[in-house]
């Protein structure tokens, strides 16, 4: 799309955000019965499900058990119809079992899996819409489900995608941001000591500004920590009222 | 076969050496390993030698039709195999964790960058482009097959070249003799530089090799180009970093990317000297300056029967010091070579394989 202008020169975003705004996010826990832990949240447009398992007996060869730890399993699925032209395959592409990779790295670093010796977690995520974002949508989506399993982590792990236009950081980019093909980076953070648990970018950024768009991504992985804290903690208040607490 | 175990005492003998800031084979913190760069015969065929990990490329094209909503852009294929002799867990079935992360991110690295014009490889808009495919085979796994193999194939995509076309209302396809073949164009060449931490973030290296990867808690992998633009960073590890640890990173790898590319340009100018010396006039070797850079890594040029009508000898020259043996052949007089001369010669190496061949080779 030729002449498409990504920050207006007021400052505005194809979809009238600012350049540090977040899109709207709306998530729910508990959303199956069958699942240990399950979570769906909606970031702006794009829409991701997410379902765990665990921690229980490995499935499988026992040879893949861990002594003195959990295996955390994760699969990541795309829906056929997330997508503006449909995808063949939802999931078993390389696309696929990478992002399946870093949600498994990602989890397996802030699980206290040590706590859960010779036991699998598995962590199912299913994008339904994807409209950019999809990789912080899912780990969000994620660290709500485990919570919800009642697995212990060392924080929230909270994502947000970061893009630069015109010398701006933007945060949280929509798919029109991301197929612009401008620098994208997507970073997941545990908020309170600001640590990295993932890293990854793409396209070509000059190294100066490499600070900035990180900052940028680190701030709005903040403040989806604060809505995704609010959500929890509203979840456990209704969960407590049905108790008779 | 399952992979080799590390064993605990080995496991804290590297931790306690990486804390001391020594690494077995001598290097500091931020060096690399020797890296070598070879080409073959044909264009777009290259061996890069990271120490001891060696990883070979070759670039292949094809004329086809285009992909439906890119009806004027040629394609780019990226492949990297690990073949079963690189390491003994390599087999068939099992390596796909390891073969998706790299691949991805090597197809992330340079097909997603457009570091190559894949405009200029339209031959006729909407029914023939030019499918580019770079397959990368690793031959041997001492760590760090990412810098290895995005080195590589960005050499064997800038030492490939294409045949010319030219297309009046059918497309002609010249071969190497009545039209030289063309070069890719490539933008940019964007190089990865690998990170390993140890001891929950405390301690970092540069370019780890295979033990110290089996020991490491977390990976970062940086590409950059020369211009210092940052084309991809991926960082999924066991461990937690900080920003600023990324942020130093990244400095770091500004440096050792323009060390390389340093040293892959002045390989691929040497190779086109030696290539063009040899095509135009055999008789009259050129002298080609001998490479040197970091550790003494050099080039070997492997140069097999260039289209000539006397066959092509050459002499087998390991290091500086070894003596140059002569193969046994017809056209000794045309290469005179002695092993005193100081290293101001073409420099030809062919394997060993060859050289015990050679006396039994016809020239032509």
């Amino acid at each position: 799309m030729a002449g498409l202008e990504l920050l207006s020169d007021q400052g505005y975003r194809v979809d009238g955000r600012r350049a540090g705004e977040l899109r709207k996010i709306q998530a729910r826990m508990g959303v199956f019965a069958q699942a240990d832990g399950s979570a769906y949240i909606e970031q702006g447009n794009t829409k991701a499900l997410a379902v765990v398992y665990g921690p229980h007996e490995i499935r499988g060869s026992r040879s893949r058990a861990l002594p003195d730890r959990a295996l955390v399993n994760c699969q990541y699925s795309s829906a056929t119809f997330s997508t503006g032209e449909r995808k063949r395959r939802p999931h078993g592409d390389r696309k696929s079992c990478e992002m399946g990779l870093q949600l498994r790295q990602t989890f397996e670093a802030a699980i206290l899996t040590q706590l859960h010796p010779r036991s699998q977690i598995d962590i199912y995520v299913q994008v339904l819409q994807a409209d950019g974002g999809t990789y912080a949508a899912c780990v969000n989506a994620a660290t709500l489900a485990v919570l919800d399993a009642g697995i212990p982590m060392r924080d929230f792990v909270c994502a947000c995608s970061a893009g630069f236009v015109d010398g701006t950081a933007l945060a949280d980019l929509s798919h029109v941001e991301e197929a612009a093909g401008g620098p994208q980076l997507a970073l997941a953070l545990l908020p309170a000591s600001g640590q990295i648990a993932l890293l990854e970018m793409d396209a070509r950024l000059h190294e100066d500004h490499l600070e900035c768009v990180l900052e940028a991504a680190a701030q709005a992985a903040r403040d989806v920590h604060t809505l995704l804290d609010r959500v929890v903690r509203q979840h456990v208040h209704e969960a407590s009222i049905l108790l008779g607490d | 076969m399952k992979e080799t175990l590390l064993l605990n005492c080995e496991h804290r003998f590297l931790l306690c050496a990486i804390e001391e800031k020594k690494q077995l084979d001598g290097r500091q913190t931020y060096d690399y390993r020797n890296i070598k760069i070879s080409f073959g015969t044909d264009y777009g065929c290259c061996i890069v030698e990271l120490g001891k990990t060696r990883v070979l490329g070759q670039v292949s094209c094809e004329l086809v039709a285009p992909k439906l909503n890119r009806a004027t852009e040629g394609i780019l294929f990226f492949n990297l195999e690990l073949s079963q002799m690189a390491a003994p867990a390599f087999e068939p079935g099992r390596q796909s964790d390891l073969l998706v992360k790299l691949n991805r991110l090597l197809e992330r690295c340079l097909r997603n960058l457009k570091c190559t014009d894949t405009e200029s490889l339209c031959a006729v808009a909407g029914e023939k482009v030019w499918q580019i495919r770079v397959d990368i085979h690793l031959l041997n796994h001492d760590g760090n097959i990412t810098d290895a193999a995005s080195i590589d194939a960005i050499v064997a995509s800038c030492h490939f070249r294409r045949p010319d076309v030219s297309v009046q209302g059918e497309v002609t396809l010249y071969t190497p003799e009545e039209h030289d073949p063309v070069a890719l164009s490539i933008h940019h060449m964007p190089i990865c530089v690998s990170f390993a931490f140890f001891q929950q973030g405390t301690y970092l290296l540069v370019d780890p090799n295979e033990r110290e990867e089996c020991v490491m808690d977390g990976l970062l992998v940086i590409a950059m180009n020369k211009h210092r633009e940052i084309c991809t960073i991926q960082y999924s590890g066991g461990i937690m970093l900080l920003k600023d640890q990324v942020l130093r990173c990244s400095k770091i790898t500004g440096v050792k990317v323009a060390e390389i590319t340093e040293l892959i340009q002045k390989t691929l100018e040497n190779n086109q000297k030696i290539r063009e010396g040899v095509e135009n006039s055999w008789g009259d070797l050129e002298d080609s300056e001998k490479d040197e850079d970091e550790g003494g890594s050099d080039e070997a040029v492997i140069l097999d029967n260039i289209k000539m009508d006397t066959g092509a000898e050459a002499s087998d020259i390991g290091s500086q010091d070894d003596p140059i043996v002569l193969s046994d052949s017809e056209e000794e007089e045309m290469i005179i070579l002695e092993p005193d001369k100081n290293p101001k010669k073409i420099r030809m190496q062919t394997t060993s394989a060859k050289q015990e061949k050679a006396p039994s080779k016809k020239p032509m």
